[in-house]
């Protein structure tokens, strides 16, 4: 008995001693919260963002993840985290400009701004541009495996006027659909030719009886292995993360339908609690860099606003009509929508669910 | 014929257990970075790349950190709860009731409302503290149903002839009870570890910015299975085994050694 | 040895952490945004009415599957040498050391589609198995990750089924068959109660397995999804609280059946 003991007590002591170390949050520490996997950061990457941050500026960077921006509204409004640096969606970011949730940012602590592009400044979501710090951005898009589509689809796809190929009979289970109730809402609505923004009940309603007529696979990552190995036929997603399956296998093919899409931006902000301002502002610009924007872009797939790091990728990327489109005036960002449309798609977003059988 | 059914029987139930694992372990030296169940050639980066995870590591030492003092703040405190239960005889029934309500209360309510309390009633900060509480909440119950039946069993004669004998009362407790019912704290205590370190849905609720193992995981799943999550299984495995050995043949000796006294006897 | 000191500690600890969490519960539960009493939050029971009957219909198949696997197993087990008892607990216990969400995933690299069970399936000229997304996919989950909850309590009762019981049964002619269902089995009954608690309250509340085998929500995912973005704490507080009325009440209802009032848990 007495060893046990010894052994326990050894196993407490040894935790209390790395105490410390698991719940640093000294006066030099910020905490940033990201989407698992957005970031230059773990395994798998040669140039750590976080690592080089922390040797460049003596800043400790504490670095914890969120699962969605409806999960991160949640932890900041109950007060469950607190953050020095988030990286919410426009709508969500234009939400939390509203509830009074983040602080106005001291661009002049963030020089490397000078390198976003002007079209990615002062957007719906932060028109003042007092806010908010652009990351990453991209468009909603179909790929489709070319080999596995009759020819009347594929001629479909080709033409590319809309999303009606994931509408169609001919894959029973293997047509992806978003699964979450904005971007799945987002394209029926494009698809009947409604803003993706709409609080009109009745086009809400249209929108989920139109995807109530499709067997969907509804799924989020499973994207990433099912897409490329040929098991789903058609999907819809967003442009980075269509590219980087596109590398693996070459039967697959892009578009983003002509009746529009969604484009998003993903924001730098840094939330009202917190009380390192000037620290998390360093490190929004450190995000800026040629080298640390680079290195986020070629980890993440998705497309840069930040021109500087645009001129550093290779020229392939740069010409690639997926990861930087030219523009189209039928590309809509997702606004924040009143509660009562958000509880409607709610409502509505689990019958369908419930009802895809 | 008996015999061959039985362990044709055991071969398939351990099959089910552990084919999962194998698998993991086997696409851990998989040459990818992409998908993770395409053989694409062998390699051990994933082990190697795994430590360089700063994020992943501290994950790991929190699940870790937070499993050991769990269990400890549950033995000491279900340690307590026993003795008091096995004292009391009006409201016992309720009581065992009330202490087992963390075990029959699906993990999510208890997640959901330990949270709504550290925030709402003793307003504090999600973190360290508030998963280390939460947990010794969903631990001392097993804690108690393991000390309760060592206490039944025991003599309580003993404690009072200790006494007789003119052992101070707190001397004669720890002389002659915590040996008595020390394993069932044990095995309390055992539990508790294990289920401390599994612990995922009840950790997402009271973790606030700190995270566990499973939480990191879990917010890391937005881009597919990696194939570092495959080299962690394979490192939490072999750590685990290489436990589990130990002790098991730290307790073969301890049993020996009995066997030897009561021989000599 | 008496004194009911130690319970003080104990029982603060119970009030502040047990009981008054419950209270929150249901104290939401009942109540609208503004703090007022309302039996209006009923109405989310008859809207989620249907993954309700999914997750209790799941739960009860995957806790008789893990009764019937182990069952036999624990029977077994407690039939061998100390030695080999002590191995088979090891590796029983060791799957559950592995973390919980890379169980789950382990899970999905066989089962998906182009999965490993495919891969080897298609090596040995058999058809892909269809099982990945159905309901059967979230039962072979929470079977595989609760099964050493059911088999432990069981395996614990019957070692402690002493041996000149059995051989009195024996000697009255019992063999077999009959020895199992007239001596065993309902000495056994304490453990299977508590197996089947361990293995039907976390299969009836899980989440997670049942979003990523199954790809849709059970009762879990559901009450997860409410506390999330606009924070319903009333829709999720009434969910929470059913499911805890629903539980309680199957346990209560099961434990009437056991004459022993002694717990047995693991």
């Amino acid at each position: 008995m007495k060893r046990i003991l010894s052994f326990v007590l050894l196993l407490a002591v040894l935790s209390a001693l790395t105490l410390p170390m698991a719940s640093c949050s000294g006066a030099n520490t910020i905490v940033v919260c990201n989407w698992g996997e957005y970031m230059s950061t773990g395994a798998d990457c040669d140039y750590d963002v976080i690592r080089e941050f922390e040797k460049a500026t003596g800043i400790k960077v504490k670095y914890v993840t969120t699962e969605s921006n409806e999960t991160l509204y949640s932890q900041m409004k109950s007060g469950a985290g607190k953050y020095d640096v988030i990286f919410p969606s426009d709508y969500m970011a234009e939400r939390m400009i509203s509830e009074g949730m983040l602080s106005e940012l001291n661009y002049e602590n963030i020089p490397n701004y000078a390198n976003i592009m002007k079209e990615f400044k002062g957007l719906d979501y932060d028109p003042e541009e007092k806010y908010t710090v652009p990351y990453f951005w991209g468009t909603v898009g179909i790929v489709y495996n070319e080999k596995k589509l009759t020819e009347e689809d594929r001629r479909l796809a080709e033409e590319g006027k809309d999303w009606s190929l994931l509408w169609s009979k001919n894959y029973p289970d293997q047509i992806m659909m978003f699964d979450n109730p904005r971007d799945a809402f987002g394209i029926a609505l494009k698809q009947l030719g409604y803003s993706q923004n709409t609080t009109d009940e009745a086009q809400l309603r249209e929108a989920a009886a139109l995807l109530g007529q499709q067997k969907f696979y509804y799924a989020m990552d499973q994207f990433f292995e099912m897409v490329p190995s040929g098991d789903l036929v058609v999907a819809a997603y967003y442009a980075g993360d269509c590219m980087s399956v596109m590398e693996e296998n070459p039967d697959l093919k892009f578009f983003v339908p002509e009746c529009g899409t969604n484009i998003f931006n993903d924001a730098m902000c840094i939330p009202a609690t917190s009380k390192k301002q000037a620290l998390a502002e360093q490190f929004i610009n450190f995000m800026l860099t040629r080298e640390a924007g680079k290195a986020n872009t070629e980890y993440v797939y998705y497309s840069t606003p930040n021109s500087e790091v645009y001129g550093a990728l290779d020229e392939e990327l740069q010409q690639s009509e997926i990861a930087y489109p030219t523009r189209k005036e039928n590309w809509e960002a997702f606004r924040n929508l009143p509660t009562a449309t958000n509880d409607l798609m709610r409502e509505l977003w689990n019958t369908v669910k419930t009802n895809n059988k | 014929m008996k015999k061959i059914v039985s362990n044709l029987y055991l071969a398939l139930i351990f099959l089910f257990l552990y084919a999962p694992i194998a698998v993991m372990i086997v696409l851990s030296f998989n040459d990818t970075t992409t998908s993770i169940s395409n053989w694409q050639g062998f390699t051990l980066r994933h082990y190697l790349t795994l430590f360089e995870n700063d994020a992943l590591v501290e994950a790991l030492v929190n699940s870790l950190v937070i499993a050991v003092l769990s269990a400890l703040g549950a033995s000491l405190l279900g340690t307590l709860g026993a003795l008091g239960l096995n004292n009391v005889k009006k409201a016992r029934g309720l009581l065992m009731n009330l202490s087992n309500l963390p075990i029959i209360n699906p993990e999510i309510v208890t997640g959901v409302s330990l949270m709504l309390i550290f925030i709402g009633i003793f307003s504090m900060e999600l973190g360290f503290f508030t998963v280390l509480l939460s947990h010794i909440v969903f631990n001392t119950p097993y804690v108690i149903l393991n000390v309760m039946p060592r206490l039944h069993r025991m003599d309580r004669n003993l404690y009072e002839a200790a006494m007789d004998l003119g052992c101070h009362p707190a001397k004669a407790f720890f002389k002659v009870v915590i040996p008595e019912i020390f394993p069932g704290i044990f095995a309390g205590f055992l539990i508790s570890l294990t289920y401390s370190f599994d612990d995922f849905i009840i950790s997402y609720f009271t973790g606030g910015n700190f995270q566990t193992l499973s939480v990191f995981i879990n917010n890391s799943l937005k881009k597919g299975i990696k194939p570092w999550m495959a080299s962690m299984t394979g490192v939490i495995f072999v750590a685990v085994l290489v436990i589990l050995i130990v002790m098991n043949f730290h307790d073969a000796k301890a049993e020996a050694a009995t066997k030897r006294k009561n021989k000599l006897a | 040895m008496k004194s009911k000191k130690p319970l003080i500690p104990y029982l603060v600890w119970m009030a502040a952490f047990v009981v008054i969490p419950m209270v929150m519960v249901v104290y939401y539960a009942f109540t609208d945004s503004s703090g007022a009493f309302t039996w209006q939050n009923f109405k989310y029971i008859g809207i989620n009415r249907q993954v309700y009957i999914d997750s209790f219909q799941v739960a009860f198949v995957s806790t008789a599957i893990c009764l019937l696997l182990a069952y036999p197993l624990a029977l077994m087990m407690s039939r061998m040498s100390p030695r080999a008892q002590r191995m088979m607990n090891i590796l029983i216990m060791l799957p559950m050391w592995m973390n919980f969400i890379l169980r789950i995933c382990a899970l999905e690299v066989i089962l998906r589609p182009s999965g490993v069970l495919n891969q080897l399936l298609s090596l040995l000229g058999l058809g892909g198995n269809t099982i990945y997304r159905t309901h059967t996919a979230v039962i072979i989950g929470i079977v595989y990750n609760y099964l050493p909850f059911m088999v432990l309590p069981i395996y614990t009762v019957m070692t402690k089924i002493s041996k000149s019981v059995i051989e009195a049964g024996q000697d009255l002619g019992c063999n077999g068959w009959r020895l199992l269902q007239k001596v065993i089995f309902p000495l056994s009954v304490p453990g299977v109660i508590s197996g089947i608690t361990m293995v039907f309250v976390p299969a009836a509340s899980s989440f997670v397995i049942s979003a990523r085998l199954g790809g849709f929500n059970l009762i879990g995912d559901t009450i997860e999804a409410y506390y999330k973005g606009e924070i319903d704490m009333h829709a999720g507080g009434m969910l929470s609280f059913v499911l805890m009325v629903v539980i309680v009440i199957s346990i209560a209802v099961m434990n009437h059946f056991d004459k022993d009032d002694d717990i047995v848990l693991v």
